[in-house]
């Protein structure tokens, strides 16, 4: 059984907030990667976050978030629109500063990190970003290209082949002469994951990759993210609120709202939680805890003129 | 009720107060970016296209009715004096102070300024600037300081372009269609024009045009929000902003260069 933690009270298997050990779940020393529903990898936590709390404004985005990714493994983070996925990704990644609370990669404090210690760490992430994020002026090519020609010093010849490969993996190696305006949002997101791929990095962090996608595209994604995990030997961190294709295919689930983790588990672990709040998430039923209506007036009041009703 | 008020504009002043750190903050940054298009000259080189070579269209036509008016209204005041072969002088003299950097910063702004502020804007939108960020590129580097420095150096050319343009108009008029001896128009122009008090002030005049215009394009751009709304809002901004700037800075500098 996965553990949850219902936003008023903490089931004993979520880690204390603050608290530096990882969850207690019960597979969690098992070792094997299964992408179906099963154990999950039981490799050294490679993400560490801690208490992790964030504000925009006065609206709490993220409250008092632990987690723990392990390395080799595909962790998706689920919740509805607006729970702040997003946000977490942008976290982790340094793209911002936390309130509250702490971000370890591999050891390194991401929050704390200066600009260049920061890029450093960067050349080991890949992101996949939701809009593909493609330098609309590079066609397919130079957008793949491109960080291997910042960040290293390669012949054309061999940048040229490695290019080349890195598009034949994601399958547009036809395709590298065309321009981003040329291509649908599938490829366009297979290309980027082609340049996030380029540096060979350690971590790649997916921002809701099958948003929009048509069903052979998503299908094609959801190949590609559990065969480049597997294949490269990456860690990888999927946000997403498409709940069959993403239980498909992570080892690990956290599910958010609110800014909260309220519960986590293999995907098996998760679709056993009979909460209320996350039977409502992944059946996508249209009223429970998070209701329908838009907190307003009687309709009433609203409709008939004051003193009528 | 007052004390809201108050509170308001102490937010509005705030408010106000940080985007001017933003602003100075993305200056210096791209200042110092300066070593990126020292490495790599074909950025600058780039955005010299983008930037000066695609508005010598606008500046070369502009600069020769501006030219051909100033050649029919000085004609007609100078000829009431006795005066009118003088006009090579006015003309050249009212171009090189004055309407060269200034129409030209102008135009600049309208045309090179709302396009950048529109292509970083966009850029930030659709998280071109974020995936910079995230492939470890500095953005204000690798995308902001070479059209930072393109748009500094392109404003002189381009200013010049107008004066010369502008007095080739003014001689078209002057001598071609109203009489002015060819030989007056050229040679009154020759002597009285100064080389540093009117061309070297002029061309000082175009950099810092330079410097305000691409600066207020690339930082609205950058600062704006990221939404069709957001960078339309910003695009605004840029071209009102610039020209106000301009205008205020041409009385400064003028004030500064040829007050007593």
């Amino acid at each position: 059984m996965g553990s949850r933690r219902p936003r008023a009270t903490r089931p004993a298997a979520v880690p204390a907030v603050g608290s530096s050990e990882p969850a207690a779940t019960p597979d969690a020393a098992r070792s094997g990667t299964s992408p179906d529903n099963g154990p999950r990898p039981g490799g050294e936590v490679l993400v560490k976050i801690r208490g992790l709390s964030f504000r925009r404004g006065t609206q709490v985005v993220l409250h008092r978030v632990d987690m723990d990714i392990r390395r080799g493994a595909v962790t998706a983070v689920m919740g509805p629109s607006g729970t702040g996925k997003t946000t977490l990704l942008k976290l982790i990644t340094g793209q911002l500063r936390p309130d509250a609370g702490s971000i370890e990669v591999d050891g390194q404090p991401v929050h704390t990190l200066g600009k260049s210690a920061l890029f450093r760490l960067r050349r080991r992430m890949g992101m996949l970003f939701q809009s593909g994020a493609l330098l609309t002026d590079l066609n397919v090519f130079d957008n793949v290209a491109y960080p291997l020609r910042e960040h290293t010093d390669l012949g054309p010849s061999m940048l040229r082949k490695l290019v080349l490969l890195k598009l034949e993996a994601v399958g547009l190696r036809g395709a590298r002469d065309l321009m981003p305006s040329e291509l649908s949002g599938g490829m366009a997101r297979r290309v980027a994951l082609a340049r996030a791929i380029a540096l060979d990095p350690d971590i790649i962090l997916y921002d809701e990759p099958f948003t929009g996608q048509d069903p052979i595209s998503k299908g094609m994604l959801v190949t590609l993210i559990r065969q480049l995990n597997d294949a490269a030997g990456l860690t990888s961190i999927l946000v997403s609120h498409d709940v069959d294709e993403t239980a498909r295919i992570a080892d690990h689930l956290y599910v958010i709202s609110h800014g909260e983790v309220i519960a986590q588990g293999t995907p098996r672990e998760i679709a056993a939680d009979r909460s209320a709040w996350v039977r409502q998430f992944m059946d996508g039923l249209p009223d429970g805890p998070v209701h329908f209506h838009y907190p307003a007036p009687p309709l009433a009041d609203d409709l008939l003129p004051r003193g009528a009703a | 009720m007052l004390l809201d008020g108050l509170a308001r504009l102490g937010r509005s002043g705030l408010g106000a107060l940080e985007r001017l750190g933003r602003a100075h903050l993305l200056l210096a940054g791209m200042v110092l970016g300066i070593g990126e298009i020292l490495r790599r000259p074909g950025l600058l080189i780039a955005q010299l296209f983008n930037i000066g070579v695609l508005s010598m269209l606008i500046i070369g036509v502009s600069g020769l009715f501006v030219g051909m008016v100033l050649g029919l209204q000085g004609y007609y005041v100078l000829a009431q004096f006795g005066a009118a072969e003088s006009l090579g002088v006015m003309v050249a003299a009212s171009l090189v102070r004055e309407l060269g950097p200034v129409v030209t910063a102008l135009l600049v702004a309208g045309r090179a300024g709302s396009a950048l502020t529109a292509e970083i804007g966009l850029m930030k939108a659709t998280e071109q600037l974020s995936g910079l960020e995230m492939m470890a590129v500095d953005p204000v580097r690798r995308i902001l300081t070479p059209r930072f420095f393109g748009g500094v150096l392109a404003m002189p050319l381009l200013a010049a372009m107008f004066s010369a343009v502008g007095v080739l108009g003014g001689y078209f008029v002057g001598v071609g269609l109203l009489g002015v001896d060819s030989g007056s128009f050229w040679s009154q122009m020759q002597s009285k024009v100064d080389f540093h008090e009117d061309i070297v002030n002029g061309v000082i005049k175009s950099v810092v045009f330079g410097v305000v215009v691409t600066w207020i394009a690339l930082f609205q751009g950058h600062d704006s929000v990221p939404t069709s709304e957001g960078v339309s809002r910003a695009t605004t901004r840029s071209v009102v902003h610039a020209a106000l700037a301009v205008l205020g800075l041409d009385f400064v500098l003028t004030a500064l260069m040829f007050g007593e």
